[in-house]
């Protein structure tokens, strides 16, 4: 099968502005849309640049705009596409070279939010126990894997690139409903503010965008309503 | 470091958010119950100035359209405060946008209001000075 590639490239080095490149791939129809980025650089241009590593939807690496929406390179398949595809790199973030973006203000809001079990009770003689039910309490924001599809589709993140972003808040809600945590309020004091979960217009964006399937939306309306129960 | 927090905002955004739900269903009620007296059982051609004069004649029908002007009036500048919040990024354009929506609705409201506490019904058009 051959498509038509046409891939955002830029080189802050070298190019004034981004601009379109256009390859001529030979795939197959089940083939990712990752294959076909491969098949540029190993057999058109090897100066295109993208990251991947696990490459199988689990590693988070390879998120970027695919015909307009937010997809991981790896999960989507070349026949679900046709035969023009479309690759930019995630808005909202620089781009450092071609589909390569700088994620360090994405991982700096991550660490705000103290992603870690925050416990000051003396541990257990075995284990910390956990009911089934109490662990399906938090069992949907536990599958992110901090790919940033969800707060690069985000409008009030491109309107406002300070805003924590719905990830942020996703892996917030991971440990703020998890029973063995005691930090949720210092969580809720961090997502607290109009940069914080206050900035989400519930636009469901990041609902489509994410990959494991996490209902965002849903978890950033479940801790603005921790906030408003623990304020009543 | 992560730069983009800013200090808490107390509990004014839990309560502006959850202001904006409850107002918004209560509005809905309202609003509806609104459409229905103003433009369905009765028709514009037969609403004039006696038939509002009535109907606030009634301290139910003035606290409905209080509530209704409150609710209304503060959802929507909540909005437009959140429009500003989300794509005025300058300091002195924030200051300026944000003050003249709290002047303006402030004014608004205050009249609206006195309208709906203070209008005196008056036996006839004639009394009222109009023709």
């Amino acid at each position: 099968m051959r498509v038509m590639v046409k891939i955002k490239r830029f080189n802050p080095g070298r190019d004034r502005e981004p601009y379109w490149a256009e390859y001529e791939v030979d795939v197959e129809p089940v083939d990712r849309v990752l294959d076909a980025l491969e098949y540029v650089k190993w057999h058109l241009d090897g100066t295109l640049a993208f990251r991947r590593s696990c490459a199988h939807g689990i590693c988070g690496s390879d998120a970027m705009l695919i015909n307009g929406r937010n997809r991981l390179a790896c999960k989507v398949l070349v026949k679900e596409l046709g035969a023009r595809i479309t690759v930019e790199p995630l808005r909202g973030f620089p781009v450092i070279k071609d589909l390569v973006v700088d994620m360090e203000g994405f991982f700096a809001k991550y660490r705000a939010i103290k992603p870690y079990l925050i416990h000051d009770e003396p541990p257990p003689e075995t284990e910390w126990r956990q009911s089934p039910e109490e662990r399906a309490r938090f069992d949907d924001t536990t599958k992110c894997i901090l790919c940033a599809a969800c707060t690069t589709s985000c409008p009030s993140f491109w309107a406002n690139g300070a805003y924590i972003g719905p990830a942020a808040i996703v892996n917030a809600h991971r440990f703020i409903f998890d029973s063995r945590d005691r930090g949720a309020a210092e969580r809720l004091a961090v997502l607290n503010t109009g940069l914080g979960v206050w900035r989400c217009r519930t636009i469901f964006n990041c609902v489509e965008a994410c990959p494991r399937g996490i209902d965002v939306t849903r978890a950033i309306a479940e801790v603005k309503r921790a906030l408003l129960f623990s304020s009543l | 470091m992560y730069v983009g927090r800013e200090r808490p905002t107390g509990g004014f955004e839990v309560f502006a958010w959850f202001f904006m739900r409850i107002s918004g269903v209560v509005l809905i009620l309202l609003v509806l119950g609104h459409l229905a007296i103003m433009h369905v059982l009765n028709t514009v051609d037969e609403i004039d100035f006696e038939f509002v004069a009535a109907r606030w004649g009634s301290p139910f029908w003035r606290t409905y359209d209080l509530v209704m002007l409150w609710l209304a009036w503060l959802h929507g500048l909540n909005g437009l405060r959140m429009v500003i919040d989300d794509y005025v990024h300058r300091k002195g354009w924030r200051a300026v946008t944000l003050t003249a929506l709290a002047l303006v609705g402030f004014v608004l409201l205050a009249m609206g209001t006195q309208i709906i506490l203070t209008f005196e019904a008056p036996t006839s058009r004639v009394t009222a000075g109009l023709p």
